[in-house]
């Protein structure tokens, strides 16, 4: 558990001390030989070897690959940067004859505009016809897939990277008794995030971005600066709106911690400011008119797509089975139901914050918030599950058991997906790796069992039957997703038992996190109950 | 008051055995996950790029499982006959039975060739994966006794060892499989096993006969160690290795033998015909020979003598019988054979002076070391079988640390002009920066000193500093790499595309030289 910076809560004593340090020190003499260097030289060794898992995953094709006419999100994020390298900016998310909207038209904020333009930018020095206007459209080769992938190596070795060093150099700093090797399985564990790889690298997209971002502006918490946590998930919004799950954590920690101070009231005002700051600047070509800014406003919220898309683990789409929520309400009905219904899943989290905001309790406030917006948003997408699983990873030393789960049943919530992109292969080798990283030899993870383990699942009844049911049928399920053809009369049958599989466990899963979010101070340990209802 | 003493004492040693038992099974699991991170790698490099000696091995499958072995060394439908000693053949007729369960096309003679399907590729390229089991077992044997600090450098020198990675897994071929072999046959001669070892080298021969380089510091170990003891039973000890090797050799040559086709089979395997140099030179002491002749034909000229330009070059790749050379005289596979010997014999010597079990690894390296630098149409390839063996030895001196880290990025890097394609690049350079840092970080607290093993944080005082030569010299590979990757297609283009290579193999041939005499005088001293 971190020390906290501001040291009036105390509140949150280690139990497990010093059954901690001991195993602390027979782990490091395992690992000793290649951790001694200290943290920066095991994250340059680390990161080495997570570029290299990064490359080598990125030689499988992309979503969509040869499947005209309409491919994948390489060609949308092809195509961005066709549109911004050749139509002025005030074009880019405007409907015209060079920018069809309808095809893969831009539906991210700004930043991701400019990012397109300028990986559009450096596409066209070395391949000029995989961005020249029109012509290009589902342009596919060697050289352009390549360029492509670089594009997203480099802007995780930019942005991901240094924010992940960022984030383990402060998380650490505050914990005296985080051994070498805990450090450097923790750093393994940030890195090498297989839905995080298989997203961007195999499936193409830049979520290493707004993560880095937001992995950044998380750190600044840690490290105490509020503006720059303010100017980096400011940036972050601005280059996928999908960074708002995190917004509520941050919200309501940042509030809580000016509540404490001598003058809220200037406190709040100059987060306020840097926030303004930040957006006007990064919209300023769209800030002119109102037109222009709310034309870019409708291009990121797509209603008219519905409240799920494909079959997501979320609440709507699970229920759906039984509940033809599409039917039953209208589209904009809809919207304030699951506004509502989001924001109550996140209240509980955001109350523990503004009450007693933490370093750590602000780490599971990311990880309910995200995960209420994965089970109760609208519009969500089965990629969405790398922001909460981003948070889980940060607390990968605080989940004993469930971290391994969470991993399984996110990466498992994405498997059809990945299936279609022909990226069996490495969603298999990465579960395998990340099953031998989490545990490799040395029990990093067993180091922290004896904590909070005065309340566990473990200890109500059937919960260890449910989950080992639970495990066997998903292993069941891949194999007869791989194997064998659905019924002509459901032909997702598969697809759907997946999501509700997924869909339990990360319910008991969010139901557990917030239960330790509410129990980490000891004052409002009785409040814990009353969460439970809601 | 004793019963009580007696008791606590086998308590005690009852704990210590618990506890060297833990220790010992947590180490094999360091070696099983080194493996298991290794294999992760190795299935993610799947659709890399592979050279055409996965058509090769893809050829030889279905040689050997649709024709007769009467007609395996005659068969000529693809061009890439079989030129492997029969052990390989074999295996690749065990591995066909499954290829032909797989996907029939595979093992098909005609419809095969240059088949690209994703069946032959998974099927090959995971035949390859599995057979690595053989190169974890020899790690594990060779590494067993030692302490825990050697045993887990040694492991991820060996079985992260980049070569491997590119030759095996990306451009495609079975070193790892032969190179367990290897590491078995030495962890039994280290244990005092000769003949076990001897009969393993044997089998490895049949396998592939490159290996033969190290055959005479066998020989002469085997010589001196096992047989030189009281003439009955060293008499009795020569007759029943010498009938082991035999036995080996029958079963591998035999069938030929008996069908009369050994000739074939010899002229297939030794193909002296292609030249001294392969098309991409290997680092080795003829790039030197070959540059020295055209300096010397270049400066001739200009002095007005009349040299002829030879009509074969080296820069075209496959050379036939006319003498590459303007000015130096020719040399034949013959004057290669001689000048390999003579680099082995100070080691020979040694070996029958002091037949020292733990050097045996030293001297098999240094013979492979020879045969890499002087031998007869050399693959860069070939010097994996140096740096595997040297691996072993690297744990056991500083100074061997120092030069293993040198030779090991040299030869790696060596190996970089054979995945040419732009796809490959970051990998490639990842995983020789990444050994890098492996090898920097477990050398140097191998060596640091043992006050500051006990230290928390701090600098770490270590005896493994890298010199500021060998610095320099590395620095220069990144010039190198530089010039040849974007300073030469940058201001160059396509014109003289054979300058990089050369500047390459030129390059990395200094540091092979630095490290045979190295190695020389490392057994001479």
């Amino acid at each position: 558990m971190p020390k906290k910076k501001p040291a009036k809560h105390s509140g949150d004593d280690d139990i497990a001390a010093p059954v901690s340090s001991q195993t602390g020190s027979s782990i490091d003499t395992l690992w000793w030989w290649l951790t001694h260097k200290g943290t920066a030289t095991s994250f340059l060794c680390i990161s080495l070897f997570a570029l290299l898992i990064r490359s080598a995953v990125s030689m499988y094709p992309y979503s969509g690959a040869g499947t005209p006419p309409k491919f994948g999100d390489f060609e949308a994020q092809r195509h961005w940067m066709e549109i911004t390298t050749n139509l002025p900016v005030s074009d880019w998310y405007r409907n015209g004859t060079s920018n069809d909207l309808t095809y893969w038209g831009l539906d991210y904020p700004p930043l991701t505009a400019y990012q397109s333009y300028i990986h559009g930018v450096l596409l066209r020095i070395f391949s000029p016809e995989s961005v020249a206007l029109l012509s290009s459209r589902g342009h596919e080769s060697y050289l352009g897939k390549l360029l492509m992938r670089w594009t997203v190596l480099s802007s995780d070795v930019l942005i991901f990277f240094p924010a992940a060093l960022f984030f383990v150099l402060v998380y650490h700093r505050n914990r005296t008794r985080s051994s070498k090797s805990e450090v450097a399985w923790h750093i393994a564990i940030i890195l090498l995030n297989p839905c995080l790889i298989l997203i961007d690298h195999g499936h193409f997209q830049y979520n290493c971005i707004s993560l880095g971002l937001t992995l950044g502006a998380i750190a600044a918490v840690l490290c105490g600066s509020e503006v720059l946590t303010c100017v980096l998930f400011s940036l972050a919004l601005s280059h996928k709106q999908m960074s708002a799950y995190f917004a509520p954590a941050f919200f309501s920690h940042l509030l809580g911690k000016c509540l404490r101070r001598r003058n809220p009231v200037l406190a709040v005002v100059k987060l306020g400011i840097a926030v303004i700051a930040t957006f006007v600047i990064v919209w300023w070509p769209y800030l002119h008119s109102l037109d222009d800014f709310l034309m870019v406003l409708s291009r990121l919220a797509p209603f008219e797509r519905g409240i799920y898309e494909d079959y997501v683990a979320n609440f709507w789409c699970t229920t759906s089975i039984l509940i033809k929520w599409k039917k039953l309400f209208s589209t904009q009905s809809l919207k304030s139901i699951s506004l509502a219904a989001t924001i109550l899943a996140s209240l509980p989290s955001m109350v523990q914050q503004v009450l007693s905001p933490s370093n750590e309790g602000f780490l599971y406030g990311l990880l309910n918030s995200s995960m209420a917006f994965y089970l109760f948003s609208f519009q969500v997408h089965e990629k969405s599950i790398l922001m909460p699983f981003l948070s889980a990873t940060l607390l990968a030393l605080k989940l004993p058991d469930h971290f391994s789960l969470l991993t399984y049943y996110a990466l498992f919530s994405t498997f059809p997906l990945l299936c279609r992109d022909k990226l069996l292969i490495p969603y298999l080798t990465l579960s395998f790796l990340f099953t031998i990283i989490y545990h490799s030899p040395g029990n990093h993870h067993s180091v922290q069992k004896t904590k909070a383990s005065f309340f566990s699942f473990k200890n109500l009844p059937g919960y260890i039957f449910l989950l080992r049911a639970h495990f066997f049928i998903s292993i069941v399920l891949h194999v007869l997703y791989l194997t064998i053809q659905p019924p002509q009369k459901y032909p997702f049958l598969l697809e759907a038992l997946i999501m509700i599989l997924c869909f339990s466990y990360f319910v008991m899963f969010a139901f557990y996190t917030n239960y330790t979010q509410w129990t980490l101070s000891s004052h409002f340990r009785s409040s814990g109950k009353e969460k439970k209802h809601i | 008051m004793g019963f009580v003493n007696q008791r606590s004492l086998m308590l005690s040693v009852y704990i210590g055995a618990e506890m060297d038992h833990r220790e010992e099974n947590k180490d094999r699991r360091l070696l099983l996950w080194f493996f298991a991170v290794a294999t992760a790698v190795k299935l993610l490099l799947i659709p890399s790029y592979r050279s055409t000696d996965f058509e090769v091995h893809r050829n030889w499958l279905a040689i050997t499982h649709s024709l007769p072995l009467t007609r395996w060394y005659f068969d000529e439908t693809s061009q890439w006959t079989l030129d492997y000693p029969p052990f390989f053949a074999y295996f690749e007729r065990f591995l066909s039975v499954f290829a032909r369960v797989v996907d029939p096309r595979i093992v098909n003679l005609q419809s095969g060739i240059d088949y690209g399907a994703e069946s032959v590729v998974y099927f090959q390229r995971i035949s390859v994966i599995v057979s690595d089991l053989c190169l974890l077992y020899g790690v594990y044997r060779l590494t067993r006794k030692l302490e825990p600090m050697k045993r887990n450098l040694i492991c991820a020198l060996v079985i992260w060892s980049p070569g491997l990675l590119i030759v095996d897994h990306i451009h495609f071929q079975y070193n790892g499989f032969l190179l367990g072999w290897l590491l078995l046959s030495i962890s039994f001669l280290q244990e005092g096993r000769d003949l076990l070892g001897g009969f393993l080298f044997a089998v490895i021969l049949c396998f592939k006969h490159l290996f033969a380089v190290a055959a005479p510091v066998y020989f002469v170990y085997l010589l001196r160690h096992y047989c030189w003891s009281g003439f009955v039973t060293g008499f009795r000890r020569l007759v029943t290795i010498g009938a082991v090797v035999v036995a080996v050799f029958v079963a591998a040559y035999g069938p030929f033998i008996y069908h009369g086709q050994i000739q074939q089979v010899i002229s297939r395997m030794f193909p002296f015909g292609r030249g001294l140099c392969h098309a991409y030179w290997a680092p080795n002491f003829w790039v030197f020979y070959i540059i020295l002749d055209k300096g010397l034909a270049f400066s001739l000229r200009k002095l007005g003598f009349d040299i002829r330009i030879p009509s074969a070059s080296f820069t075209g790749g496959l050379v036939g019988n006319s003498s590459p050379f303007a000015v130096l005289p020719q040399i034949t596979p013959l004057t290669t054979f001689a000048l390999v010997l003579l680099a082995i014999s100070p080691c020979l010597v040694k070996a029958w002076k002091k037949p020292h079990p733990g050097l045996v690894a030293r001297w098999i390296a240094y013979a492979y070391t020879c045969g890499f630098l002087f031998g007869w149409h050399v693959h860069e390839k070939a010097s994996l079988h140096f740096t595997i063996p040297l691996a072993i030895v690297a744990v056991q001196s500083v100074e061997d640390a120092k030069h293993y880290f040198l030779v090991s990025i040299v030869s790696c890097y060596s190996l970089f002009p054979l995945l040419y394609e732009p796809q490959e690049y970051p990998i490639k350079v990842l995983l020789l920066l990444l050994h890098s840092m492996v090898m920097w970080l477990g050398f140097t607290a191998q060596y640091a000193e043992k006050k500051a093993r006990k230290k928390e944080s701090g600098e770490i005082k270590s005896k493994f500093k890298i010199g500021y030569f060998e610095k320099s010299y590395l620095m220069g590979l990144f010039i190198v790499e530089m010039v040849s990757q974007f300073l030469h297609p940058h201001f160059l283009g396509d014109k003289y595309p054979f300058i990089p290579l050369m500047l390459i193999s030129t390059y990395c041939t200094v540091g092979i030289m630095y490290s045979w005499i190295w190695q020389l005088r490392r057994i001479l001293t």
